[in-house]
């Protein structure tokens, strides 16, 4: 495959920039939203929403709790109050709706961070291959639910450049930063995808709670596709796409099931054939109930209707 | 997991696979190692920076606290902090300095009723039970009451005024002849909030907040107050109490508490001296 200079210019030409881009620019709203949500408290005195993502609490009502640093609190040996139990069980509930690693792609901080750096990767034509596996982040997911339990202090969050990152901004950065530009010459130079696809346990932690999870990308029309390689480039987790978009032959449905994709929508961006759309798991079921006659008939009952 | 690495890792034989998930083991193990040896380092809390009120024992709080923050938001007098990375404070943790931000002890504790993790102990209700540290007047050499001046600042500051901390009169040996109105701090109910600390008037304050542990000494556990036990029982424990006898002579007593000496009256001429002390002047003058 030769390398394009610009990902996604055949659909930046068939269907228009802001159509190519529809998904990215919806992530970085929300990410930015987030943000501004829990800043415009400290900076304007309007108080919506207080805390940061390891816990918060919206107009003084709604708690919501990261399952991830509550769970390493617990094997510290704390038992949580009522407001985190019930925070905690509000975030699961959310995130085995839409997609675990949402949080990743549409929540963290520090994926504009790494998406930056694998743009700018791109751009540079950057090619070193990792060492580290990805599956790698489940290691250290094992690690830093080991830690409290042999020290009895969450020795992760002393390290964590997610709950850095976020907390950074809403309270103070201190030095901070240079964690976060660790992480992106990591992305940079050492390993594509290193930090987000390799190594952080909190996505790893968010894809477990995501391996059922209802929101999913659906290729629903695979039979058009005609290997651009611009999604299997600009995706972050490029091993998830295979099996649906090319799953085909092996009767493999067009649903994405793989729990670390991050629900990102780039593959519907940057795909001018629009054979990516978001749909549910159960666009597969469908599939396999409406007989077994040819794969592109059936694509047009497994068309999911929300977008 | 459904993503078990690369898309060629169905190529991989037993070998590769052991290797690569050793190699993965070890990596992951060395970092552990290394985050736990600077987790030591980074979770040593500085002397001067005291928890919120409710804070649990320092090596449970720092298993509890999710450093989320609420607690900051939640003070309505803005005195806590969260640690930042390269402060001296394990970072995201909250924390306060007696000397610029001391607690102002509201008595519905919003930062404790805020906590979603217990690290700040909800069965604090009561903010005079809390225990942020203990006040100590470290420096008598510079604390202007010990020098025989008035001043009396953290003692009228003190939100437990009299309790937690009092004032002691002492003679003043230098002048001698003026008092000496000296602070004293009574663990027992000193809630260690620092108000005290930031209103000592010194340059450099001469009354502290201090972590309980490093402010309080200990006696050591068989040790026994004599005279308190005595009072609890009533007599004392160890030996039955035998009445003090003075040697004394015959028909003469002496109390104490009461009358001091006193001479029976019986048989006046067994004493050898008369009870008119003019007798014993005139003496020798009847001889002569």
């Amino acid at each position: 495959m030769a390398e394009k200079l610009v990902v996604g210019a055949d659909a930046i030409a068939t269907k228009g920039w802001l159509k190519a881009h529809q998904w990215l620019i919806l992530r970085r709203v929300s990410q930015l939203s987030i943000l501004a949500l829990f800043l415009i408290g400290p900076l304007a005195g309007i108080w919506i929403v207080k805390g940061n993502l390891a816990a918060s609490m919206t107009l003084d009502v709604l708690p919501l709790t990261d399952p991830h640093v509550l769970l390493q609190s617990a094997l510290s040996g704390v038992v949580p109050e009522l407001s985190a139990i019930v925070g905690v069980v509000i975030v699961i509930a959310f995130y085995l709706l839409v997609g675990g690693r949402v949080y990743c792609s549409w929540v963290c901080p520090v994926n504009m961070v790494t998406d930056a750096a694998a743009w700018l990767r791109r751009k540079l034509g950057i090619k070193t291959t990792s060492q580290i596996s990805r599956s790698t982040r489940y290691w250290m997911l094992g690690l830093t639910l080991i830690l409290p339990l042999v020290t009895g202090s969450l020795v992760w969050e002393l390290f964590n450049p997610v709950s850095m990152l976020f907390r950074g901004i809403v309270f103070g950065m201190g030095m901070a930063w240079i964690l976060i530009v660790g992480v992106f010459l990591f992305d940079l130079l050492v390993a594509k995808d290193g930090w987000c696809g390799r190594l952080c346990p909190v996505g790893a932690f968010y894809s477990l709670l995501g391996t059922r999870s209802a929101v999913r990308v659906v290729a629903v029309e695979r039979e058009h596709c005609n290997d651009c390689m611009d999604c299997f480039v600009i995706c972050p987790e490029k091993q998830v796409i295979k099996p649906a978009l090319k799953g085909a032959e092996q009767g493999i449905g067009p649903v994405i099931l793989s729990a670390n994709c991050t629900n990102c929508g780039r593959c519907i961006d940057v795909c001018a054939k629009d054979v990516f759309q978001f749909g549910s798991r159960f666009n597969n079921l469908m599939v396999n109930a409406s007989g077994t006659e040819g794969m592109s008939g059936k694509q047009e009952s497994a068309k999911p209707s929300k977008t | 997991m459904s993503d078990s690495g690369e898309s060629k890792g169905k190529g991989v034989n037993r070998r590769q696979f052991l290797s690569q998930t050793l190699k993965t083991a070890c990596g992951v193990g060395l970092m552990g190692m290394g985050l736990g040896f600077y987790a030591r380092q980074a979770e040593s809390l500085p002397a001067m920076a005291i928890r919120p009120p409710g804070a649990l024992p320092e090596e449970d709080f720092l298993g509890a606290c999710i450093r989320c923050g609420l607690c900051v938001r939640d003070c309505p007098y803005d005195i806590l902090s969260l640690g930042q990375l390269g402060d001296e404070v394990a970072t995201g943790t909250p924390y306060f300095y007696a000397r610029t931000d001391p607690c102002e002890m509201c008595e519905d504790i919003p930062c404790v009723v805020a906590c979603p993790t217990n690290a700040l102990d909800h069965e604090l209700t009561d903010i005079n039970d809390a225990r942020m540290g203990l006040a100590v007047l470290v420096d008598q050499e510079t604390c202007i009451a010990f020098l025989g001046l008035r001043c009396e600042v953290c003692f009228n500051i003190c939100p437990i005024r009299g309790k937690a901390i009092s004032l002691e009169y002492e003679h003043n040996v230098r002048s001698g002849k003026h008092a000496r109105f000296l602070p004293v701090v009574h663990s027992e109910a000193c809630t260690g909030c620092g108000l005290c600390e930031k209103a000592c008037i010194l340059e450099e304050a001469a009354i502290k907040i201090f972590p309980t542990h490093m402010a309080k000494g200990e006696l050591g556990r068989h040790y026994r107050l004599g005279w308190k036990e005595k009072e609890k029982a009533g007599k004392s424990l160890v030996t039955p109490d035998v009445e003090h006898r003075y040697n004394l002579p015959e028909g003469v007593q002496y109390d104490l508490q009461g009358k001091g000496l006193i001479v029976e009256p019986e048989g006046q001429q067994q004493s050898p001296f008369s009870s008119n002390p003019l007798d014993r002047l005139n003496r020798g003058l009847e001889n002569q």
